[in-house]
């Protein structure tokens, strides 16, 4: 299993901040692609991804356990 | 989570405690940085900004700034907090604090420190535009 994390407007679009996955295998894009459909969110080409707490790119694979978030343009300061 | 040095706040943060945290007998130079809630943005108004994190990453992405910071200026020494939870105008939303022996590290150390915060810690702030009630 796989726990996703929603931040900002992708957790208001998808109504929840967290999700919760069975399958591995995934790339992040992938991930992406498939909440994107799923939720109906809007496309996150901007949105930055992090594996348990680490930046990583599109092409990075997810493993069981990992914790994923999803994160859309940062605006602190 | 939290550490003294890069610290995510719920309360209001008290500027005196953070420059604490750097004062030092080597510092020639102390600068302090705050971000506060600007009401007027190009004809907009803003009520107050609500502020979000992914806490833990929030944090480990403020000491991975720090990491930076002593890399590039490595004479300095600098503490951070950032507010979450609603913030009303004029009030702070994030204080910087660097100290080191002449000011000039301690300037553009504080200067890319906050360019950073914008870049990689994962905060969001949402505008409020009612009367933040």
């Amino acid at each position: 299993m796989i726990t996703v994390l929603l931040f900002s407007y992708l957790a208001e679009e998808a109504g929840r901040d967290q999700i919760q996955l069975q399958e591995g295998e995934l790339s992040i894009g992938e991930l992406k692609e498939k909440l994107e459909m799923e939720y109906n969110l809007s496309p996150m080409d901007q949105v930055m991804a992090a594996i348990n707490q680490e930046y990583v790119t599109n092409e990075e694979k997810i493993k069981r356990g990992d914790i994923i978030a999803l994160i859309p343009p940062v605006s602190g300061g | 989570m939290n550490t003294p040095f890069f610290r995510i706040a719920e309360e209001p943060i008290q500027v005196e405690e953070v420059i604490g945290l750097v004062r030092r007998r080597e510092a020639g130079a102390v600068t302090v940085f705050m971000g506060t809630v600007r009401e007027w943005t190009e004809g907009v108004r803003t009520s107050y900004l609500d502020y979000d994190a992914y806490q833990p990453m929030a944090v480990k992405m403020m000491e991975r700034i720090g990491a930076e910071v002593q890399e590039h200026w490595p004479h300095t020494s600098i503490a951070m907090a950032h507010r979450v939870g609603r913030v009303a105008i004029s009030d702070i939303a994030v204080v910087i604090a660097v100290s080191s022996p002449h000011r000039k590290e301690a300037y553009e150390a504080n200067q890319y420190a906050i360019d950073r915060i914008k870049e990689i810690v994962p905060i969001w702030k949402e505008e409020g535009k009612g009367d933040g009630a």
